[in-house]
């Protein structure tokens, strides 16, 4: 990678970042706290969905979000041609 | 010799010696193997690792009580989300980049991205939280022992020492790798089967996760009968502003625990390390989803057998527990004191938190081998976070400490030895502090999060992502950090000031405040000192990009001098 394509590929992680890091906010300070009450109006399956949210639902999508975040680095690499994930080393 | 406890010894028997096997199979005889095995592991089984080491006694054993009882259903979400939504951030933010740093220990990251100084600051922090976590992991081991065998908690701390030093001495990281994996496999597999049994019993749905659903109306309006606030109900317990703080400790706390981050050096390469982040929340969630099930199934049975009926009328869990003490009346004394005729009132008796897990399977009537396989499930839980811990404690004693400072010429058969000489020596006091656990480890272990959150998380994170930050910047962090929010947990703590606090932060959420004053801290310093030397810059720079690179195996191997 030369300068310029590290500084695109940094700048692509970055925003994949951003936006995941946004999801995980809304999903558990979100609809898990600040809006848990007017979301615990909605009731789903018999669950409170505010509730549902901090008890179930936002680790669901916390799982979601590692999934996705792993499969685009994968892309993003394959992209900018890093294709060797060779052992990488270890000594101090 | 009862038929529970029968079986519990068949399967302590049977999952020791698979975990002394494993262990002897997978002996080292390098540093490498012994710190971070190697650095081969793949990622579905460092996931499991990962999943072992940071799922203790406190998920197995007591994480459905403490929502279930302790906070009222709602506000036991905060361990909910807090504990899980770390692996976001540990897996975004930190563990493919510490995985191309390529070190041994979080003090090796530190002390090579900033200075000795910050190394020190961070081998007392990382020693520190892992001796606190440890001892209670070692009562975990205790509590269990006696209940299911009938043994004392002394006898029970000292076999779980045993089999702790077997296979963490003779196989490092390596060794404590791979029996992880078989203790996760018996922990999820004994945490499952009841839950999903109990479902199928009360609501006819298999899945605990769906189940739930159909009994949180019936539970809500139990606890309307006797006067409790909703199960569902938000903020009744625990206002918006702690809920907030108190995740959010959890989750930044998660994130810098010394004894979770190890693991991703572990893994074979910087996409390993991303991988092995996912399976591990996977690994995770499967637990972390189902306990908030088997809270809500737990307090719904127990509030039915209990309201209403005559002491003599109870069921059996309910004699087992009391007798042990865990069940008493509400102001703590013995119900042996009560007549049998007595009519119970569920407000009138106290349930230890502990007992929800271990009890499930007789509280819903499952036949014995289920009990012994909980049992068996929750001593792989307790030992498995034990040897993780113990192998950061031995670690930074023998690498950071020994091998930096003291005696740098150190052979690699020596290094070892001191390793494992450490790690002995760590193993007991372990044992001592499990056996006679001073007053405030259940409290602090707790606070254990909010003080990782204030201490290693910003100077992790900044480490990485701002090449400019200094030596002196992170090490002013670090201790403007640790000790304000150690300052502000000993003035509001029960057993200290029991004070109210600032605006009624609880204290253990402080920890978000103490982390963002180390944020403002480390910026602020790194402003007026000076800057990192052009050549580590430039591997901070290096860092980000996987792949092959020779900066960076340059200063792996220590060629480069920073």
């Amino acid at each position: 990678m030369d300068q310029r394509q590290r500084q695109e590929y940094w700048r692509k992680n970055l925003r994949l970042m951003a936006s995941l890091l946004a999801v995980w906010a809304i999903v558990s300070f979100g609809a898990g706290i600040l809006f848990v009450e007017p979301l615990n109006n909605v009731v789903v399956a018999g669950f409170p969905l505010g509730f549902w949210f901090a008890q179930q639902g936002s680790i669901l999508v916390f799982v979601a979000l590692i999934a996705i975040y792993v499969v685009r680095m994968d892309k993003l690499d394959a992209e900018y041609g890093i294709d060797e994930y060779e052992q990488e080393v270890h000594h101090s | 010799m009862s038929d529970i406890q029968l079986w519990t010894l068949i399967f302590a028997i049977v999952t020791f010696s698979i975990y002394i096997y494993i262990a002897y199979a997978s002996r080292v005889g390098t540093t490498s193997g012994f710190y971070v095995a190697g650095g081969g592991i793949p990622a579905p089984a460092n996931g499991a690792a990962i999943a072992a080491d940071w799922m203790s006694a406190a998920s197995f054993i007591s994480l459905a009580g403490i929502v279930a009882f302790a906070n009222n259903g709602y506000a036991g979400s905060v361990y909910l989300m807090g504990w899980t939504g770390g692996y976001v951030l540990l897996a975004l933010l930190l563990a493919p980049y510490l995985r191309k740093f390529g070190k041994y220990t979080i003090p090796d990251f530190v002390g090579d991205r900033y200075n000795e100084s910050a190394r020190m600051v961070a081998v007392v922090a990382a020693i520190v939280v892992s001796f606190v976590y440890v001892a209670g992991q070692m009562a975990g081991v205790g509590l269990v022992f006696q209940r299911f065998l009938g043994v004392g908690t002394t006898t029970g701390v000292v076999i779980g020492m045993a089999i702790v030093f077997f296979y963490a001495v003779l196989g490092g990281m390596k060794g404590i790798t791979w029996t992880q994996v078989a203790q996760y496999t018996v922990l999820i597999i004994a945490y499952l089967i009841p839950a999903v049994a109990v479902s199928t019993k009360v609501t006819g749905v298999p899945l605990p996760q769906v189940g739930f659903g159909q009994i949180l109306e019936e539970l809500d309006g139990l606890q309307a009968d006797l006067g409790l606030s909703a199960y569902s109900g938000a903020f009744t317990q625990v206002n918006m502003l702690n809920m907030v703080l108190i995740t959010a400790a959890l989750m930044f706390g998660t994130a810098g625990l010394p004894h979770v981050i190890v693991r991703f050096y572990t893994a074979k390469s910087v996409r390993a390390a991303r991988y092995s982040a996912l399976w591990a929340l996977f690994f995770i969630a499967l637990l972390y989803t189902t306990a908030p099930s088997v809270a809500a199934f737990s307090k719904l049975q127990i509030i039915q057998d209990l309201q209403g009926t005559a002491l003599s009328d109870v069921p059996g869990w309910f004699n087992t527990w009391a007798d042990v003490g865990l069940i008493t009346q509400a102001d703590g004394s013995p119900i042996s004191e009560l007549a049998a005729s007595t009519t119970l009132n569920y407000t009138d008796v106290a349930i230890n938190n502990d007992i929800i897990v271990l009890a499930s399977p007789e509280i819903g009537g499952l036949p014995a081998p289920i009990v012994g396989l909980v049992a068996a499930g929750a001593l792989a839980a307790a030992l498995s976070t034990a040897s993780g811990l113990l192998l950061v404690i031995s670690s930074s004693v023998a690498n950071d400490v020994y091998y930096k400072k003291v005696n740098p010429q150190a052979t690699e058969a020596r290094q070892l030895m001191v390793g494992r000489i450490a790690m002995g020596a760590a193993i007991l006091v372990a044992g001592y502090l499990g056996i006679n656990p001073p007053g405030f480890v259940a409290q602090v272990v707790a606070l254990a999060f909010g003080l990782a959150a204030a201490s290693f998380f910003p100077v992790l994170v900044l480490g990485i992502f701002w090449k400019g930050c200094t030596a002196m910047g992170a090490t002013a962090g670090m201790v403007t950090g640790l000790v304000v929010t150690m300052a502000y947990m000993l003035w509001t703590i029960d057993i200290y000031g029991n004070s109210e606090g600032i605006f009624g932060i609880a204290e253990t959420g402080f920890g978000t405040i103490g982390m963002l004053i180390n944020f403002a801290v480390t910026i602020i310093v790194s402003q007026f000192t000076p800057k990192p030397s052009p050549v580590m810059q430039e591997l901070v720079e290096e860092i980000r990009f996987p792949g092959r690179s020779t900066l960076v195996a340059k200063h792996a191997e220590g060629e480069l001098e920073v």
